[in-house]
């Protein structure tokens, strides 16, 4: 028992998990509206999207890279999947509109996989310059317009709902939307990747020295096109999902989303580095920035201070990271000088 | 070849590097083709104006940029400084205006120095920040850039700052003896000063050894924080300049003006050869690859059947190639490819 206790407290996740228990009971203090039915459905159908998108970007960081491509990446996926199947007249299930968009989805990862890992160019770089290709094969090559109809089969899939919510006091009602299955079905495969196959360790592996990766016989650049490839699957669905929910297609709303994933996965204490990592960390990382962004409405912080809010976020979450891993480090070398002194 | 650059002192021009070689190749066809296809709207004193005008903005982002990666780390908050900047002298400057009206004489100076001064403070923040507490520049600058942008919306309600006294865009926008735009001669001055810092002192030679090797640097004696701090300080200031050219430029100031220009600023640094990993890149190089992308910017807009939305594919690609093209020409030479992760 005392030994789980110890084992609790060193871990990232437990701190990460109080600061959203705290801020929870704060907006409930403050408000009395955190705690009821319909806000955790509609915080948990927030979190759908960037649960998605956060699960890549945990994927790519842990491999010691950085993705910022993937909001123009969902854009240009979700926008060419809807705008083709409303060309063709498309009335059937879900079914086609995952499979297109997880085909593009693949393709596009795949081209940022070419570059990042069989070249092994800078993934930062390298995302910033592809998001803008995408960007503009979507606005320039595709001429991409709002489109306010979907098929009547994403639209079926955005509407229906797991079960409803209702606030007892204030009468709203809340859904619970399909797509949350789609987050942990995702949640699952990356989990059992990242824990059970060797693609999912040799990721850790990369991520915390290649050059020992490769020695140890990990095929290294196999293993980080592999992974821009399942990451641009990921991301593209995400994009799908938000089309579907949204019931309409604004081709540039996702663009400018990077930035808070990235905060979340690394505040859940994903090490910037590489390497390091847990998905529950990212979830909850990803978790609390929702909430920020969601509820700061409710203890009467306009909606104008978000920026500030999410910038400070970022840099006392990674902060606070940063120190921590500098001060161990000058700990062990000055354990290891005055070692030296005495001998 | 490019690694030369940093043991040695060349001049601006006096050694022709690969890179410099390349853009200089670039440029060359697009001014062929354009005089091709579209000579006599290309080909004007007032187009060529209009440039000079108009790249400052970024082209001063970039120069401290193109420090930050010197060092090895990056800038990715010269929009967000640049903007809170633009804001809080537009503001300032309303002030300054007596109530019956004409702007003093010391105003535009002092707002330029002012607006240094805070572009310093927050770049030594950024600075702080990567160097003292040891956050990775991108997530650093990231952050801050954010937090910027935050409180100028919180400062501004999200609107745009406006009907600032027209004596400081007259200024700024106006033309040296009819010919030179005062914007450039900003622009001049400041690369002037970074070749200078570059090239001429020891904090040249020690930024290139720091960005080269960070272990070596602290081992032969260099206060890496400190140099770390004046790099993202001297970065906060052209920064903050290209804050106040651009609000020149739009004659107002807004918490998201020229959001692209970081994407951009990034672009023209890796254009010109500086290795995103650290400790290669000259002046020479950034300054032509900005030119050139105001040139093909330009000169794409004189096409009225291609998209404006295009230029971000053409940029986009044009990243990617250049890369590319370093890969496989660093490739012929043995030892010269390092692990590259970021």
């Amino acid at each position: 028992m005392q030994n789980n206790l110890k084992k609790l407290t060193k871990r990232n996740e437990t701190y990460i998990a109080l600061v959203v228990l705290a801020l929870c009971l704060l907006i409930e203090v403050r408000s009395g509206q955190f705690f009821t039915a319909n806000n955790l459905v509609d915080i948990a159908s927030a979190m759908v999207v960037p649960g998605l998108f956060a699960v890549g970007t945990f994927m790519v960081i842990v491999s010691g890279g950085i993705d910022v491509s993937f909001p123009a990446l969902a854009s240009l996926t979700s926008y060419a999947t809807t705008k083709m199947l409303l060309d063709a007249g498309y009335t059937g299930g879900m079914w086609l509109p995952i499979l297109i968009s997880l085909a593009m989805g693949a393709l596009l990862g795949a081209f940022n996989g070419v570059f990042i890992g069989l070249l092994g160019l800078p993934a930062m770089i390298v995302t910033l310059g592809s998001s803008s290709v995408f960007k503009g094969v979507m606005q320039g090559a595709l001429g991409s317009v709002q489109l306010a109809v979907i098929p009547p089969g994403m639209r079926a899939f955005g509407t229906s709902a797991l079960f409803t919510a209702t606030n007892p006091v204030s009468g709203l009602t809340s859904r619970m939307p399909v797509g949350f299955l789609a987050l942990i079905a995702v949640l699952l495969i990356a989990f059992f990747i990242m824990r059970y196959t060797f693609f999912g360790r040799g990721i850790y592996a990369i991520g915390g020295n290649e050059t020992s990766a490769h020695r140890a016989g990990f095929n290294t650049k196999r293993t980080k096109f592999l992974l821009y490839v399942f990451v641009g699957m990921v991301a593209s669905l995400a994009g799908l999902i938000r089309t579907c929910m949204m019931q309409q297609n604004h081709p540039t709303n996702m663009l400018g989303m990077e930035m808070n994933i990235i905060a979340g996965v690394v505040l859940g204490g994903t090490a910037i580095s590489g390497g390091a990592g847990s998905l529950t960390g990212c979830m909850l990382g990803t978790l609390l920035i929702v909430i920020v962004e969601n509820s700061m409405i409710l203890i009467g912080i306009p909606t104008i201070w978000k920026s500030v809010f999410v910038g400070a976020l970022i840099i006392i979450g990674t902060g606070v990271s940063a120190y921590q891993v500098t001060r161990a480090h000058r700990i062990k070398s000055s354990r290891r000088l005055g070692g030296e002194v005495k001998a | 070849m490019t690694t030369k650059s940093a043991g040695k002192k060349p001049g601006l021009f006096s050694r022709i590097d690969q890179h410099v070689l390349r853009l200089l190749l670039v440029m060359a066809v697009w001014m062929v083709f354009m005089g091709l296809t579209r000579a006599s709207r290309f080909y004007t004193l007032i187009n060529f104006q209009t440039m000079a005008s108009q790249f400052p903005e970024f082209g001063l982002m970039s120069l401290g940029v193109m420090l930050c990666m010197i060092t090895g780390g990056i800038d990715l908050s010269p929009v967000g400084v640049a903007n809170l900047v633009a804001i809080l002298m537009a503001l300032f400057l309303k002030q300054l205006v007596p109530p019956e009206g004409g702007l003093p004489v010391y105003a535009i100076p002092l707002v330029f120095v002012l607006g240094a001064l805070i572009g310093a403070c927050l770049g030594i923040l950024n600075g702080l920040l990567v160097s003292k507490i040891r956050i990775p520049p991108i997530l650093a600058t990231l952050g801050m850039s954010e937090l910027l942008t935050g409180v100028a919306i919180v400062i501004t309600g999200g609107a745009a700052v406006s009907g600032l006294p027209v004596e400081y865009a007259m200024t700024v926008n106006n033309k040296i003896g009819g010919m030179l735009p005062v914007q450039l001669v900003i622009f001049g001055v400041m690369a002037f000063i970074v070749w200078f810092l570059l090239n001429r002192t020891t904090f040249g030679t020690k930024i290139y050894l720091l960005g080269t090797n960070p272990k070596a640097a602290r081992f032969s004696g260099l206060k890496n924080d400190r140099l770390i701090i004046s790099t993202y300080m001297i970065s906060g200031i052209t920064a903050a300049l290209g804050g106040l050219v651009m609000l020149a430029n739009y004659n107002s100031a807004r918490a998201n003006y020229g959001s692209v220009y970081v994407l951009q600023c990034i672009l023209v640094v890796v254009l010109g050869g500086v290795s995103p990993t650290g400790g290669k890149g000259r002046i020479s190089g950034v300054v032509l690859a900005i030119v050139l992308l105001r040139m093909l910017e330009t000169g794409i807009n004189r096409f009225p059947q291609i998209s404006s939305y295009y230029i971000s594919l053409i940029w986009g690609g044009v990243l990617l190639l250049v890369m590319v093209l370093d890969y496989f020409s660093a490739a012929g030479r043995p030892g010269k490819r390092r692990r590259q992760t970021l």
